[in-house]
């Protein structure tokens, strides 16, 4: 029996008569993780991760929710749910379906690497698998996050030590955080663009420790130079960018790992720091789930898929609507 | 090797030229002479060539990453780059090593070219063996022969001279010097580049060229094209014609032959050489290599040009189908005295004077000055330029020196191109294009339309491809639109629904049988995106041949 299906609500799970990230306004959702193209707003009902619970507030205010801590099962029209750690973002969640002897996960976004901000990636042993394959290429092996923050601290300092701020373009849900936790904050203030507040806020609320933050109006022109700003892409060429001198960007995304994408946004600095699995890291997890057949969702899907095939497994796509965020 | 690769990061990360400038002084200042040599020679586009076939690496890189072919090109389709890809599907490396520049290129990278294939594989673990992926890529880029980094030979000539505090002419000669013949850079030979006073490379090298003048384009819309036309008395035109710029340097009784790319291109072009023999000695001159027939009162075209080029042999029909002539624009030297510093109208006087006296052969003909005496002239003879051959035309200041590049601190130059031929053309094919544009659709093929084969029911014909000329904004939007407009891909091809259509400029238009369209468009890019033009109203096959 299938577990999951795609309808064009989303994907749905028949026996439970529920929805897992859908797309569109639904009944009843399971959610894997608060990001916009994983969490929307107008469903009636919500299953969320306890972690994630402030994190959803933040975005889209008070919703009908349900919290589960990750482990904790429950059943619904008899088809049995439990949330795992996917190590992806705060909250962030695999959704494990057990019904008539079989296990399927869903696995939503997710990273092996070390995030001092969210529980991390627990595999869940079972027989179908989806994922997603945002990297999935061999190209994107990520380098160790610990000397990716160490080069990210040493940018910034040279360039305070020259006068110069630090704009560091970066997700404003996950990557930003993930990027305060690392950050040496003995170099100079940490002035972040308004998008962050209420994630951080969120952030800390849940527990996890940040570096004190300040917003822009709240820093002497001296300071500027000697400060980290954290700003999201989208804020590139926008008017707030106007309030710094000279300035180093830099920008932070798995994507870095490819020269052309790094000239292409024409920053001085492409640093790779990815929320998601490498091509390895998207090996390891499936291996480690055992699972038999797998089911891609987004990213690169056609190469995963072929290698999978011809290793062995049982692979197919389902086409969603994910994946349209910034990395 | 690391520290070289370090500087690569350096200069690829910046777009400023001065911390470009800045950058390269610092390296050159604390590295080794043996390494400052190669890594002076890379820099300026020097070239290694045809160390291994690129096949080879590809099988070597396929065999060394273990994965399937169909992997490793969608990896490659992705990266956009050859040895970018191979540098980060390499595995990791198992130790790590410290190789000069200098001892990784002549103990690992020169003897490449010799070794069999089996000998090679192992040569290749050893030359990028212990390497991080950044100096990986650079070792690959290398061993490619496809390094490339934001800098033109000028600006490492501009690092030089700060480094040495020498004039950037001086260091520009020294540069041609250093790069001229078929040695490869040593120590020795960077010392001498960068040595206090004068080390005459034409006493070491007596076939040496100066640098090349070069102009400033110049558009129809250009205010100083406004200021020329009213006051054209200042200013010296000649038709800009589209041959081979070149240099031919007669000394110490020996002829060379140098195109703008500093190529010798002596052995191309034997008749000039011969004839040249009968200047006198202590002669440069400054000119254009063009095909011309004798019975004919234009050259012919650039393409017939190009039969003479890229030959090792040339037949005697060769020789007797495409004549060459040695079109002259400048004197440069005159009886072994420099005399770039003099006007123009000084130079052209003596240059004058040194063709039409007796017995210099026919094969040199004296560019000739279009004769303008007002803006009204002047726009009447750029408008005729097609009917010369000629590409429109060249603009000199009367008083101006023989200056080095692009600059304009000797005297301006402009060159008026005649505005491109246009047509309106559907893109149909789209590929993925490299460096900057890797992974996204850039490089196009456009397509017109023609009934000839069912009257009535046109169909679309490629014509042309084209990559450039669109803004960044403009290719991401596109690319955007190619993704969700695909009809099917075949390799790296995508065919997608004609929904789009481009201006397409060119400079020319061949017949061709190679093409099914049999025509050849010559420098074909997109002047603008027509998001006016539905696709019906495209130009059709016979509006472009009666181009021809």
């Amino acid at each position: 029996m299938e577990l999951v299906v795609r309808r064009p609500e989303g994907l749905y799970c028949p026996p439970g008569d529920f929805y897992i990230d859908p797309w569109r306004a639904v009944p009843r959702a399971v959610i894997t993780h608060a990001h916009a193209d994983h969490a929307r707003s107008g469903h009636a009902h919500y299953l969320v991760s306890a972690q994630s619970e402030n994190v959803l507030r933040a975005r889209f205010g008070n919703l009908p929710m349900q919290t589960l801590t990750y482990g904790e099962t429950v059943t619904l029209n008899g088809v049995c749910i439990s949330l795992h750690p996917a190590g992806h973002v705060l909250g962030s969640a695999q959704v494990r379906l057990a019904y008539g002897g079989q296990v399927w996960v869903v696995s939503g976004d997710y990273k092996l690497a070390a995030d001092p901000t969210c529980t991390a990636f627990e595999p869940v042993v079972c027989d179908t698998f989806i994922t997603e394959s945002t990297f999935g290429l061999p190209i994107y092996r990520w380098p160790e996050s610990h000397e990716v923050m160490q080069s990210i601290n040493q940018w910034w300092a040279n360039n305070a030590s020259q006068g110069r701020s630090s704009l560091l373009y970066a997700y404003a849900f996950g990557k930003g955080q993930r990027l305060l936790a690392g950050l040496e904050h003995s170099i100079g203030p940490i002035i972040t663009h308004g998008s962050f507040d209420a994630l951080n806020a969120a952030y800390r609320q849940s527990g996890v420790a940040l570096p004190e933050t300040q917003r822009v109006t709240d820093v002497s022109e001296i300071d500027k130079k000697r400060a980290l700003i954290l700003a999201p892409p989208s804020a590139a060429s926008s008017p707030w960018m106007k309030r710094f001198g000279e300035v180093s960007h830099a920008m932070v995304s798995g994507w870095m790992q490819i020269r052309g994408a790094r000239r292409r946004r024409a920053v001085d600095r492409g640093f790779v720091l990815s929320d998601h699995a490498d091509w390895p890291g998207l090996l390891t997890a499936i291996q480690a789930t055992g699972a038999e057949r797998i089911i891609v969702t987004h990213g690169n899907t056609a190469a995963l898929i072929r290698w999978l095939k011809e290793s062995g497994r049982i692979a197919q796509s389902f086409e969603t609507e994910y994946g349209e965020i910034e990395e | 090797m690391r520290a070289f690769a370090d500087l690569y990061q350096t200069l690829d990360r910046t777009t400023s030229s001065r911390l470009k400038v800045a950058a390269m002084v610092e390296y050159f200042g604390r590295i080794k002479e043996d390494d400052a040599a190669w890594a002076v020679y890379f820099l300026a586009g020097g070239k290694i060539k045809r160390l291994l076939p690129i096949a080879h690496l590809r099988a070597y890189a396929q065999r060394q990453t273990g994965l399937p072919v169909w992997l490793f090109e969608e990896c490659y389709q992705t990266v956009g780059d050859l040895a970018e890809t191979i540098a980060l599907l390499l595995p990791p490396p198992q130790t790590e090593r410290d190789t000069d520049l200098n001892q990784w290129v002549t103990e690992g990278l020169l003897p490449l070219q010799s070794l069999s294939d089996e000998q090679r594989s192992s040569s290749l673990d050893e030359l990028l063996d212990g390497w991080d992926t950044n100096t990986r890529f650079i070792c690959l880029k290398l061993i490619t022969g496809g390094f490339r980094v934001g800098v033109s030979r000028l600006l490492v000539t501009r690092a030089l001279a700060q480094l040495t505090d020498l004039p950037t002419t001086q260091m520009a000669q020294r540069m041609m010097g250093y790069f001229s013949g078929r040695d490869h850079p040593t120590g020795d030979r960077y010392r001498a580049l960068i040595a206090n006073g004068d080390t005459d490379y034409q006493a070491i090298e007596p076939g040496q060229p100066y640098p090349f003048f070069l102009a400033q384009p110049l558009a129809r819309d250009d205010s100083q094209l406004q200021d020329i036309l009213s006051a054209t008395k200042s200013w010296q035109m000649e038709w800009k014609w589209d041959g081979i710029r070149a240099q031919l340097v007669c000394r110490h009784g020996d002829i060379w032959l140098w195109s703008r790319g500093e190529e010798l291109v002596s052995e191309q072009f034997p008749e000039l050489c011969e004839a040249a023999k009968s200047l006198a000695d202590g002669t440069v001159l400054d000119g254009e290599i063009l095909v011309w027939h004798p019975d004919q009162n234009v050259p012919a075209s650039f393409a017939d040009l190009q039969k003479r080029l890229g030959r090792k042999r040339l037949s005697d029909a060769i020789k007797r189908d495409y004549p060459v002539v040695f079109m002259v624009y400048d004197l440069l030297e005159d009886k072994g005295t420099d005399c770039r510093s003099q006007t123009l109208t000084e130079r052209r006087l003596a240059l004058e004077m040194l063709i039409s006296s007796h017995g210099v052969p026919t094969v040199f003909k004296l560019s000739p000055v279009v004769d303008v005496q007002d803006g009204e002239q002047a726009l009447a003879h750029h408008a005729q330029a097609r009917e010369q051959r000629a590409e429109g035309l060249m603009i000199k200041a009367q008083s101006s020196q023989y200056g080095v590049g692009r600059t304009r601190q000797a005297g301006l130059w402009f060159k008026w191109k005649l505005d491109p031929m246009s047509i309106d053309a559907v893109l149909i094919y789209a590929q993925r294009g490299h460096g900057r544009r890797a992974s996204l659709y850039t490089d196009y093929t456009f397509a017109v339309w023609d009934d000839s084969a069912s009257p009535g029911e046109p169909s679309l014909v490629p014509v042309a491809k084209a990559y450039s000329g669109l803004t960044d904004k403009e290719i991401k939007q596109i690319d955007a639109i190619l993704r969700q407009s695909t009809v099917e891909s075949f390799g790296p091809v995508r065919r997608v629904e004609p929904t789009l259509v481009f201006e397409i400029g060119f400079e020319g238009i061949l017949p061709s049988s190679r093409h099914k369209s049999g025509v050849a468009l010559r420098f074909p890019r997109m002047l603008r995106w027509r998001i006016d033009k539905p696709v019906e109203q495209a130009d059709t096959l016979a509006t472009l041949k009666a181009l021809l």
